[in-house]
C-alpha cells in the first residue's frame, strides 16, 4: 500500500520566533514535490518535522497507508528517509557508507553486496568503492549521500538542498538522477530548493514558502 | 665512562640471550599491565559513552573528577589499594596483597579514569551531524550510540594505548602492593629500581632499553591511530 503523508495545522517557533506558522499539505501522489522559499523561510524546518526528525509545537505529521494512520515508529521511520543538507559521511569505505541502512536493518550479506553495488553504479561511485568516503569532493559525497538514502528503498525521499553546496556539474548529475528516479517510479521525493530554475525543471507538485507559510501549491502535472 | 659503556654492552648480551630471568620480568609486566588495561577499557568505555550520550544530575562533576584523576599519583593509589587489601582493611580476606592480582588492581585504577576521559571526549567530539544521519537511516537508538562510538574509535583507541603507556612505565603503586618479590611480582620496573639500588646496572639497563623500547613502539601505534583518525578532518 502506499504510504502518504498528511500534515495539519503545523505550527513550530525557535527563540520564540515562529519558523512554520499554521502549515498544512497532504503529499498523497506520487511524483516530486519541490518546496521553494529563500533562506530563513521554514522550508528545512518543514521538512524535517515531515521527516520525523524534529516535533513540531502544534499539529501533526501523519503518514497512511490507505486509510490507516501508521504509528511512528522504527518501522515507519525505515520507510522514509532524509538526506541533510551536511551529509554526516562515516569514517568508513563508500560501500560501508552506502550499506549503512541494510546492515541496521540486518539485510543479508549477499543482498546487501548487490542493492549497494547496484546503487552505486546508478549514481556513478561505482569506481570509488573502497575509497575511504572522506577523501570523496563535495559533489560526489553529495551523490553518496542520495545513494545511501537509496540503497533503503524508501516509501518517500526527503532531500534538504541536495544541490547547496555542489558545483554547476555536479549540480546537473544529481538532478538528472532524481528524474531518472521519478522515471523508475520510485521513491516520492520531498525536496527544498530555493534554485528556481531547479524547481522549474524538478517539480510535479511546487509549494513555495514564505515567512513559514505555505503561499502557493502548484500542479505542474 | 668505561663502566656505563661496560653495562650497556652486558645489557645488551642479556637481551640478545634471552635470560630467562629477564624474559619473565617482562612477560609478568606485560601480563599484568594488558589485564589491567583490558579491565580498565570494559569499565571505562561504557561509562565513557554513558557521560556522552545520557543527561543526568552530578555529570559535569563526574567528568571533572575523571578528568582530575588522569593525573593521579601512582604512590597513593599504591597506599590506597594496600590499605584496602591488607590484612586489616576492608579486602584483606581476599588474601590479594603481594599478588600479581593486586598490582592489577592498582594498575586499573590508574588505567581507567585515562580510558574513560579521553574515550568521553573523543565521543563527544563526533559532529553531531553523524547522529543525526544515522537517525534518518533508520537507526534505531542503541544504533546510534554504537555509530557515533565507532565513528570515536581513533580517539578512544588513542585514550587506550594513552594508559598502557602509563601503566606500563608505573613504579609506585605495584612496588606497595606487589612488594616486588622476585619470580612472582616482580616486573620490569620495580626491577630497574632495585637493581639500580644493587649496583647491578646490567639486568636495570637491559630492562630499561626493553621498556624504552616498548614506550617508542606503544607511541608509534597512538601517532599512526591519531594521523589515521585526523587524516579524514583534513580533507
Amino acid at each position: 500500500m502506499n504510504l502518504t503523508l498528511k500534515i495539519s495545522d503545523i505550527w513550530k517557533s525557535y527563540n520564540g520566533e515562529d519558523v512554520l506558522r499554521d502549515c498544512s499539505f497532504s503529499f498523497n501522489k506520487k511524483g516530486i514535490y519541490v518546496l521553494m522559499g529563500p533562506n530563513g523561510s521554514g522550508k528545512s524546518t518543514f521538512l524535517r518535522i515531515c521527516a520525523l526528525l524534529e516535533l513540531p509545537d502544534r499539529g501533526s505529521a501523519d503518514y497512511l497507508s490507505g486509510r490507516k494512520m501508521l504509528e511512528k515508529d522504527i518501522e515507519l521511520k525505515r520507510r522514509i528517509t532524509l538526506v541533510l543538507p551536511k551529509i554526516g559521511i562515516f569514517n568508513a569505505s563508500v560501500f560501508n557508507n552506502a550499506a549503512y541502512g541494510l546492515k541496521i536493518r540486518g539485510v543479508a550479506k549477499k543482498e546487501i553486496e548487490d542493492r549497494v553495488n547496484n546503487q552505486l553504479e546508478f549514481f556513478g561511485l561505482s569506481h570509488k568503492r573502497n575509497n575511504n568516503a572522506l577523501t570523496l569532493s563535495s559533489g560526489e559525497i553529495q551523490r553518496l549521500g542520495i545513494a545511501r538514502a537509496m540503497v533503503t528503498e524508501p516509501d518517500i525521499l526527503f532531500l534538504d538542498e541536495p544541490t547547496a553546496s555542489v558545483d554547476q556539474k555536479n549540480t546537473e548529475i544529481i538532478e538528472d538522477i532524481i528524474l531518472k528516479m521519478k522515471d523508475a517510479g520510485r521513491p516520492t521525493v520531498i525536496m527544498t530548493t530555493h534554485d528556481k530554475t531547479q524547481a522549474e525543471k524538478l517539480a510535479d507538485y511546487l509549494l513555495i514558502i514564505k515567512d513559514g507559510r505555505i503561499q502557493t501549491v502548484v500542479d505542474k502535472l | 665512562m668505561t663502566s656505563i659503556i661496560d653495562s650497556f654492552s652486558r645489557a645488551f648480551f642479556l637481551i640478545l640471550d634471552l635470560d630467562k630471568e629477564l624474559l619473565g620480568i617482562i612477560l609478568l609486566s606485560l601480563k599484568v599491565s594488558v589485564t589491567a588495561l583490558v579491565i580498565a577499557t570494559f569499565i571505562g568505555l561504557p561509562i565513557a559513552a554513558l557521560l556522552g550520550f545520557k543527561k543526568f544530575p552530578l555529570k559535569a562533576f563526574i567528568i571533572s573528577i575523571l578528568n582530575t584523576f588522569m593525573g593521579l599519583p601512582p604512590v597513593v593509589v599504591g597506599l590506597f589499594v594496600y590499605l584496602l587489601l591488607s590484612r586489616s582493611g576492608p579486602l584483606g580476606f581476599m588474601g590479594l596483597l603481594y599478588t600479581p592480582s593486586a598490582m592489577i588492581i592498582a594498575q586499573t585504577i590508574l588505567a581507567f579514569p585515562i580510558v574513560a576521559s579521553l574515550s568521553h571526549s573523543a565521543i563527544v567530539g563526533v559532529d553531531p551531524i553523524i547522529r543525526q544521519a544515522s537517525m534518518t537511516l533508520g537507526a534505531t537508538p542503541l544504533q546510534v550510540s554504537m555509530t557515533i562510538v565507532r565513528e570515536a574509535r581513533y580517539g578512544i583507541m588513542s585514550g587506550v594505548i594513552a594508559a598502557l603507556g602509563r601503566v606500563m612505565a608505573e613504579v609506585g603503586a605495584i612496588l606497595i602492593v606487589g612488594g616486588n618479590i622476585a619470580g612472582y611480582t616482580r616486573v620490569m620496573t620495580t626491577t630497574i629500581a632495585l637493581e639500580t639500588d644493587k649496583g647491578n646496572f646490567e639486568l636495570a639497563l637491559a630492562l630499561g632499553i626493553i621498556l624504552l623500547f616498548i614506550s617508542l613502539l606503544i607511541n608509534s601505534v597512538l601517532h599512526i591511530i591519531q594521523k589515521k583518525g585526523s587524516a579524514g578532518l583534513q580533507r
